[in-house]
């Protein structure tokens, strides 16, 4: 664990993503501390600019409401639905990706078609397409997104699986009796945690852009501000008030490169030979 | 530059230092040897001892964060360490060349065999015009592959492992060096071929008058072609002197060592009578046929690897399985655990055909059938500790959790192992340490048929020894039938009680090792036996001696 510090730590960009994203966590967490009224509600004069009003200083929008709020209530919906949505797509692309990779034949060529077809259709559209047939909700919209991209998870462990299964110590665990269900738990799966991990890390920044993607096209979630919403919102007025949609986009910006930042310090803290190679 | 008596390369007081934090100070300390013109000298060690470092250093092959730091590379009084690199490139390959122990890895795919051949002339700018064809034409002729002219033209991927060493070796003499160098070059060979390649390079060595330096880990191999043996241990050279010598009267302690753990037959007094009555495991026609390619499209291939195997094994005793690579004899160990399916026959374990049960039903009784694998390294998983490998298999058979922890203890110690090995890892350990972990594995299992698959091929030779004892002891104590497979005579004539002789698939001799190296009856197995090498020299009367 140590070393796995040290490692991730020799990436400078990784620890200033760590450090980007904890802020923007932070700013999530204390959303209603700083403001107690909603998002949503119009509290002061439109249109005031950035940095001249000191209770407003990121300035407030066409309809009086506070940007600030919408920007610390956006990072709440954004890294939840980030976050959730890549762990359900994960959960279900291992579960997927180990049957096939374990089983193999018939078993494999079922699932792998399965997971093909949906890898055929644009991710975004058919996101779009879920949402607007099941109403735009948290858990559509999560739904929708776990469901565009669980297929490269399972196409990742699928491989994983089938060259661990390969490997002398998976044999050693069928010769002394174990059965299929603890052989994929606890020999395969912890040796291919690593690029899991990764790729995992990777797609919550995915997520947390389509997701703002969808707001933006208009199918958010009504009750959640987001920082989609709010770029959606603002297009009509980008001459008059840039500022309206530029706090959002840098909010987007940052907290998706934190995350990468992060996935490629975990790739090299986690697979230590592939970065050698690089070198 | 003739004279005899001037060494054609000289090496003095070579030292190259490891970056700090490796387990010595020292890749090579302080060692110096000669090699003249026309003779072979063997550089012997076991891994790790830094036997093809000096090698590398010839070549300039040494990565950048290792440097020779101190002494002399003489090659006919030139010394390579202080030349500069344009020199040295225009010196390799013509004054001096390498062939390596991986004959696939070390040819460019994407060439013909012929073009590899004459780019090494063609870079030094030899044999212009059509002499180069021709010459290219003499040297494959030269190294015994048939029909140069059809070869020529052949891709790498189509030559087998011997034929592709020859390709190699064709390489490095095309610009007739003085000193050729070959590291390990055929321990990735089988015996057969392993012998027409050491027969090659000793015809060249005589026929072209070059200085051979020959780096291998194997006693028989040295036995059978050195003029001069130079043993390396941890860095050091320990002992040097003519192959005679060396071999028969060791003086060094290390030497004497490694000469007594080399595996030899052993006049055993075994008492066969001792083997009582019913066999444990009786395989009947056993057949595999494995079909590859087809699909869709394209002609299916068809290979049978086992084809009509019968033998039975007792309580106690030790069946040898041998056979070259591609002869099957792993496909009969994936067999007999059902890690594959068979196409025929039938195997009684205890009286009781195993072959029709399904995964399920044979599950609980697989804890008496166990197996030790050939890789140490890929058959223990990195990510759990050694009492977790332990314990895994007879909780899986219901052993309370308590029971088969200390049962795993036991078993350590009983392996030669520390106790405290029960909370490390895979990684902490040696080649050999892992190795006995793998027997505590099969062995708290607490099973009647055991089958080591190649269980010591990757092994050093002392390690090697000490498994092999150990295996046998344990077998012993234990009464557990015991199916060894080994591409290695020596080892099989050493533990054995049995040997069946496997090729292509069939068995064609089997009987106790005595009988089968005195009077072998088929062909097959006669071919085998002269091909050991090493064979006219006996380790267990050098360290007598």
């Amino acid at each position: 664990m140590k070393k796995f510090m040290r490692r991730f730590a020799a990436n400078r960009g990784a620890v200033l993503g760590l450090a980007l994203l904890l802020l923007v966590i932070l700013a999530g967490a204390c959303a209603s501390f700083f403001f107690e009224e909603s998002p949503w509600s119009m509290v002061a004069d439109p249109l005031i600019k950035p940095f001249t009003d000191r209770d407003y200083p990121l300035g407030t929008d066409m309809l009086g409401r506070d940007i600030g709020a919408g920007l610390l209530y956006g990072a709440r919906v954004s890294l939840m639905i980030g976050v959730v949505s890549t762990a359900v797509a994960v959960v279900f692309g291992i579960l997927v990706g180990a049957l096939a990779g374990y089983h193999g034949g018939r078993t494999d060529d079922l699932l792998m078609r399965g997971t093909e077809f949906f890898q055929t259709i644009p991710q975004l559209a058919m996101a779009l397409v879920l949402v607007a047939i099941f109403k735009p909700t948290l858990y559509s919209i999560v739904g929708a997104i776990s469901m565009v991209s669980w297929p490269p998870v399972a196409r990742l462990v699928r491989s994983e699986f089938m060259t661990l299964k390969q490997r002398e110590f998976v044999q050693a665990a069928i010769v002394i009796g174990q059965t299929p269900g603890r052989i994929i738990l606890s020999q395969i799966l912890p040796n291919a945690a690593s690029p899991i991990i990764v790729t995992a890390s990777l797609m919550t920044a995915t997520a947390i852009l389509t997701e703002s993607s969808m707001s933006f096209l208009g199918l958010g979630d009504r009750n959640m501000m987001s920082w989609g919403f709010m770029i959606g919102a603002s297009r009509t007025m980008l001459r008059e008030a840039p500022w309206m949609s530029l706090w959002p986009g840098l909010a987007i910006m940052v907290t998706v490169l934190s995350i990468n930042l992060i996935g490629e310090g975990l790739n090299d803290a986690l697979n230590p030979q592939l970065r050698k190679r690089g070198d | 530059m003739n004279d005899p008596r001037i060494p054609l390369l000289s090496i003095r007081d070579l030292s190259i230092a490891l970056p700090r934090g490796g387990d010595r100070s020292h890749a090579v300390q302080d060692i110096s040897y000669d090699i003249h013109a026309g003779e072979i000298v063997c550089i012997v060690g076991e891994s790790g001892s830094g036997k093809s470092m000096s090698a590398n250093a010839i070549m300039g092959l040494l990565p950048a964060y290792l440097q020779p730091g101190r002494g002399e590379i003489l090659l006919q009084g030139r010394d390579l360490l202080k030349l500069p690199e344009d020199t040295l490139r225009e010196m390799r390959g013509r004054d001096m060349a390498m062939i390596f122990q991986e004959p696939l890895s070390a040819l460019n795919p994407l060439l013909t065999v012929g073009e590899q051949i004459a780019e090494v002339m063609r870079v030094h700018g030899a044999y212009p015009g059509p002499a180069r064809e021709q010459r290219v034409l003499e040297l494959l002729d030269f190294v015994g592959l048939p029909d140069p002219a059809a070869l020529r033209s052949a891709w790498p991927f189509r030559l087998s492992g011997g034929q592709r060493q020859r390709v190699m070796i064709a390489m490095a003499l095309a610009l007739e060096p003085r000193l050729l160098i070959a590291d390990e070059p055929t321990t990735a060979l089988d015996v057969t071929t392993q012998a027409q390649i050491l027969a090659l390079i000793a015809r060249i060595q005589r026929e072209k008058g070059m200085g051979v330096m020959f780096v291998t880990h194997d006693f028989g191999v040295v036995a059978e072609i050195a003029d001069r043996v130079a043993v390396m241990e941890k860095g050091v050279l320990v002992e040097h002197g003519t192959a005679e010598q060396v071999l028969n009267r060791p003086q060094h302690p290390y030497t004497r060592r490694l000469i007594a753990a080399v595996p030899h037959r052993r006049a055993r007094a075994r008492d066969s009578a001792a083997l009582h009555g019913k066999p444990v495991l009786q395989v009947e026609g056993l057949a595999k046929t494995y079909v590859s390619g087809g699909g869709m499209f394209g002609k299916k291939r068809v290979v049978r690897a086992v084809d009509g195997v019968s033998f039975s094994v007792q309580r106690g005793q030790t069946l040898g399985i041998v056979g070259e690579s591609g002869s099957g004899k792993s496909t009969i160990g994936k067999c007999l655990l059902k890690l594959t399916g068979i196409d025929a026959g039938r195997m009684l374990f205890d009286g009781e055909d195993i072959v029709p049960l399904s995964e399920t039903e044979f599950r609980p009784k697989r804890p008496k059938i166990q197996m030790i694998f050939q890789d140490p390294f890929a058959s223990l998983n990195p990510r759990q500790t050694v009492g977790r490998i332990l314990c895994d298999g007879p909780m899986a058979a219901g052993v309370p959790r308590a029971r088969a922890e200390a049962r795993a203890r036991e078993l350590l110690q009983l392996v030669e192992l520390d106790v405290s090995a029960f909370d490390r890892y895979p990684g902490e350990f040696s080649g050999g340490q892992r190795q006995r972990v793998g027997i505590a594995r099969a062995l708290a299992m607490e099973p009647q048929l055991i089958v080591a698959d190649e269980s010591v091929s990757a092994l050093d030779v002392s390690v090697q020894a000490q498994v092999l004892t150990l295996l046998r002891e344990v077998q012993q104590r234990m009464q557990i039938a015991l199916i060894f497979i080994t591409h290695d005579l020596r080892v099989a004539a050493q533990i054995c009680d049995q040997l069946l002789v496997m090729h292509r698939g069939k068995v064609v001799e089997q009987g106790p090792p005595g009988q089968i190296f005195d009077a072998p009856q088929h062909e097959y197995t006669r071919a085998l036996i002269a091909a050991m090498p090493g064979r006219e020299w006996n380790p267990a009367e050098a360290v007598l001696a």
